[in-house]
C-alpha cells in the first residue's frame, strides 16, 4: 500500500522544522517498512498548525498539526497513515472551520497541490483561464479584467482593467507587464505564499496579462527576504518555458510571451512602482514623479503594466469562470476575494481569503481568536507600516477599501497586526517614524527630514518635555509630510503615527501618569 | 599569492559575472547579487570594471551601491544572523529578544562579533508574520522564537 503524505515547503513550514519532520517521516516509515510517498506541497495557510502534515485516505486528506519531528514515531503508532486519531489530528483538512469558512479563489490550488507539478495544476483547473485568453481578442480579455470589478491588490486599489486598457492602446514598439512581489509590508506574505505554493497561476496570469495589452516580455520583482520565493518561481518559469506554456507561442497561439524573476536589494521604497521600475534597470530606486504615468512610460521608457502578486494571480478565475462570478463576491466597490493576513500576537494567524465586507471585530477574534498570549487585543496594525492602529472601539469597521479610507484607515495588501495589552502605542508611533526614516529614498524634504524630526519629537514627548507643545508639533510634522510628500512612505506615515496619537492618548501622556497607570 | 595576483584573480572574477549578466536588460542589480555572493561583499575595485562595462561613472555604480542596503561594503562574520523588526514581530517581543542577542553577542546591529563569527543585523519583514518573531541565518529561516532557541542558534553559529 503506497500512501501520500503531505509536508509543505513554505518558508512558514520551514520556519518551524518542516524539512526536519519531512525526514523524520521518510526515516521512520523506511524502518517500518511501510511505502510512504511525501509530497512538499505549499502551504494551506493555517499557519498556526504549522508543520500541518496531510494524509490522503479514502476519505480525503487527513490533518496532524503542528507537527515536531519528535510527534513522528508516535503518529506513526497511531496508525495516522489511515487516518487514525492521535493529540495533533484535527480530522478532515476541508472541514477545519478556519479552512471551511473561507472562499477561495485565488488560493484554490495553494497547500493542495505539489507546486511544482504541472499535472497537478491542470488537474486542479489550472491553465484553463490562459485556453480560454488565447482564443479571446486582446480587447474582450481587458474588457472582462474590466467587468470583474478587479482593483490593484498592492494598496492603492486601482481598477487592473483600466490600468490595462491604458497599456493596450499605447503604440510601442515594446511593452512589458511588471509583477509587483516586492512585499514589504509587515504582517503580509499572500504574494510569498502563491509564489511557493502555487507559482504557475502566477505565470498564467502574467502571460494573460501580456497577450490583453501586447506585451511580450515580464518580470517578477521580489524580495531577497524571499530565497524560496524566488527559487520556486524559477523552477516553474522553467517548467513552464519547456511545457510551451511561456516563449516563442503561448500554448501554440500567435502569442509570444516570456518572464523573469528579479530580487531587489532590501529596500522598502522599491514596492512603489515607479521605485520598483528604477530598481529593474539597475539604478538607484528612487520615486519617480508621476506622470508620465508607468502605463505609458515605465520600464525603460516602455508601457508598462505594473501589477501585484495577487492582482495579477486573481486574473486565470476571472478568465476561466468570467468576470460575474467574480464580481458577485464582495460589497459596494470592492468585488471579489482578499486574501487576508492575520499575523503578529494572534492565536489562529494565518492566511484567510473572503468576500470583501467581514468585520475587523470578526476577523481578529473569531476567525483570529484574539491573541495568542491570551491577553485583551489593544491595538490592530491593517495594511503594513503605513496603516493605521485601530482600537477595538473601532472593530465593527467592515473589510473593504471604502470603509477603511472613512474609518481613517486603508486595506493595503490586506495585512493585520494584531497586538495585546502589553503594546505601548508611543513607541509604535516612533517605530512608524524611524522606518520611514530608514526606508525614505531621500527624494523629498518632508519625508525625509520630517521622519527623523518625529522621532526625536515623539522621544521628547516620551521622557516628558513639553509633552503638549509637542503633541501639537507632531501634528504639524503629520500634516506636512502628508501633503508634501510624493509617494505613500512619507504620506501615509502619519497614518499609523496619528492613529496612535488619536486612539490611545494615555500612551502619550507625561511620565508620572504613565508609570502610575502600570 | 603576491598582490597582483590577487588583483589579477578579482579582476578575473568580476570579468566572468559581468560576462554572465551582459545579456540582461538592467544587468546591475544582477551583477551586484552575484559580486556579492562571490566576494561576501561588493569590493571597491568592483566598481570602476562594472562601470566601465555597463558604460556608467563610477559615481553612478557607486550611488546605486550605497542606496540598497543589502550591499556590503566590508565582508560579514562567517554567519549573519537577520532579526526581523517589523511590526508582528515586534508584537510578539523581538524587542526584547533583540536586546537579549545583542547582549550574548556584545554587539549591536550591522556589527560582527571580535571573533568574525557572527554579523547581526536587522530586517524588516520575512514574510513569517504569523510564525513571529522570525530570523534568518544564512538564508535558513526561523519562526516562533524564544530566547532558548536564539541563544542555541548563536551558539551553534559561533562554534
Ligand atoms: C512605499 C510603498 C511601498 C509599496 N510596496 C508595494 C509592494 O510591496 N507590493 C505592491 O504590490 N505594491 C506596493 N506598493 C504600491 C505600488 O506602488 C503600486 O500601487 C502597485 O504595485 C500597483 O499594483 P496593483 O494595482 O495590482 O495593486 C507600494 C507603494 C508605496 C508607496
Ligand atoms: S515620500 Fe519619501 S520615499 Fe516617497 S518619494 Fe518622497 S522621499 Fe522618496
Ligand atoms: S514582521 Fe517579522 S516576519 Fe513579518
Amino acid at each position: 500500500m503506497n500512501v501520500t503524505v503531505f509536508v509543505p515547503r513554505d518558508a512558514a513550514a520551514l520556519a518551524v522544522g518542516a524539512d526536519r519532520v519531512a525526514s523524520a517521516i521518510i526515516t521512520e516509515a523506511r524502518a517500518r517498512n511501510l511505502d510512504v510517498h511525501v509530497v512538499r506541497n505549499g502551504s494551506r495557510g493555517l499557519l498556526w498548525l504549522e508543520v500541518l502534515v496531510e494524509v490522503r485516505t479514502d476519505h480525503g486528506r487527513v490533518a496532524y498539526g503542528p507537527v515536531k519531528p519528535s510527534d513522528v514515531p508516535s503518529l506513526f503508532e497511531a496508525d495516522f497513515l489511515s487516518g487514525g486519531d492521535h493529540k495533533l489530528a484535527h480530522g478532515l483538512t476541508k472541514e477545519i472551520p478556519f479552512l471551511k469558512g473561507q472562499t477561495r479563489l485565488t488560493f484554490a490550488r495553494c497547500g493542495v497541490t505539489d507546486p511544482l507539478s504541472l499535472d497537478d495544476y491542470r488537474h486542479y483547473q489550472g491553465l484553463k483561464g490562459l485556453e480560454k485568453a488565447v482564443t479571446l481578442a486582446p480587447a474582450d480579455i481587458v474588457a472582462e479584467v474590466t467587468a470583474s470589478g478587479l482593483r490593484g491588490r498592492g494598496g492603492a486599489g486601482f481598477p487592473t482593467g483600466s490600468k490595462w486598457k491604458t497599456v493596450a492602446d499605447a503604440r510601442a514598439d515594446r511593452k512589458y507587464i511588471v509583477c509587483n512581489a516586492d512585499e514589504g509590508d509587515s504582517g503580509t506574505f499572500a504574494d510569498r505564499m502563491i509564489m511557493e505554493g502555487d507559482p504557475f497561476v502566477l505565470i498564467e496570469g502574467m502571460a494573460i496579462a501580456g497577450i490583453a495589452v501586447g506585451a511580450t516580455k515580464g518580470y517578477i520583482y521580489t524580495r531577497s527576504e524571499y530565497p524560496h520565493a524566488i527559487s520556486t518561481m524559477e523552477d516553474a518559469i522553467e517548467i513552464a518555458r519547456a511545457a510551451g506554456i511561456l516563449g516563442p507561442s503561448v500554448l501554440g497561439s500567435p502569442y509570444a510571451f516570456d518572464m523573469e524573476v528579479r530580487e531587489g536589494a532590501g529596500a522598502y521604497v522599491c514596492g512603489e512602482e515607479t521605485s520598483l521600475l528604477n530598481s529593474l534597470e539597475g539604478k538607484r530606486g528612487i520615486v519617480r514623479a508621476k506622470p508620465p504615468l508607468p502605463a505609458l512610460e515605465g520600464l525603460f521608457g516602455k508601457p508598462t503594466v505594473v501589477n501585484n502578486v495577487m492582482s495579477l494571480a486573481s486574473i486565470p478565475i476571472i478568465l476561466d469562470r468570467g468576470a460575474s462570478f467574480y464580481r458577485d463576491f464582495g460589497v459596494g466597490r470592492s468585488h471579489g476575494t482578499i486574501p487576508i493576513q492575520l499575523a503578529g500576537n494572534i492565536r489562529h494567524g494565518g492566511l484567510y481569503e473572503t468576500a470583501f465586507g467581514l468585520t475587523l471585530g470578526e476577523l481578529v477574534n473569531e476567525i483570529g481568536g484574539g491573541t495568542l498570549t491570551g491577553r485583551p487585543v489593544k491595538a490592530v496594525q491593517v495594511g503594513g507600516p503605513l496603516g493605521a492602529y485601530f482600537p477595538p472601539s473601532l472593530f465593527s469597521t467592515s473589510f473593504d477599501y471604502e470603509s477603511f479610507t472613512a474609518a481613517g484607515g486603508l486595506i493595503g495588501h490586506a495585512g493585520v497586526v494584531v497586538f495585546d495589552d502589553a503594546a505601548d502605542m508611543l513607541k509604535q508611533a516612533r517605530f512608524a517614524m524611524e522606518f520611514c526614516a530608514i526606508e525614505s529614498c531621500g527624494k523629498c524634504t518632508p519625508c525625509r527630514i520630517g521622519s527623523t524630526r518625529g522621532v526625536e519629537v515623539v522621544d521628547k514627548i516620551a521622557k516628558g518635555i513639553e509633552p503638549e507643545k509637542n503633541k501639537v508639533l507632531l501634528e504639524d510634522l503629520c500634516n506636512t509630510m502628508k501633503f508634501g510628500s510624493l509617494c505613500a512612505l512619507g504620506g501615509f506615515t502619519p497614518y499609523p503615527v496619528m492613529s496612535a496619537l488619536t486612539h490611545f492618548p494615555q500612551d502619550f501622556a507625561p511620565v508620572p501618569v504613565r508609570e502610575a497607570a502600570e | 599569492m603576491n598582490m597582483r595576483a590577487v588583483a589579477t584573480d578579482e579582476a578575473i572574477r568580476i570579468s566572468a559575472i559581468i560576462e554572465d549578466c551582459r545579456h540582461l536588460e538592467g544587468p546591475m542589480l544582477p551583477i551586484l547579487h552575484k559580486v556579492q555572493a562571490e566576494f561576501g561583499f561588493i569590493p571597491e575595485s568592483t566598481k570602476q570594471v562594472i562601470a566601465q562595462a555597463l558604460n556608467l561613472s563610477r559615481a553612478e555604480v557607486h550611488g546605486v551601491v550605497s542606496f540598497y542596503h543589502d550591499f556590503r561594503s566590508h565582508p560579514a562574520g562567517r554567519h549573519t544572523l537577520k532579526l526581523c523588526r517589523a511590526e508582528a514581530c515586534q508584537a510578539m517581543g523581538s524587542e526584547d529578544l533583540a536586546k537579549s542577542v545583542k547582549a550574548r553577542l556584545g554587539i549591536d546591529w550591522h556589527e560582527t562579533t571580535p571573533d568574525g563569527a557572527v554579523t547581526l543585523e536587522p530586517v524588516f519583514c520575512l514574510g513569517l508574520c504569523a510564525c513571529a518573531p522570525a530570523a534568518m541565518l544564512d538564508g535558513e529561516v526561523y519562526g516562533r522564537l524564544d530566547e532558548h532557541c536564539l541563544s542555541d542558534m548563536v551558539t551553534e553559529a559561533r562554534r
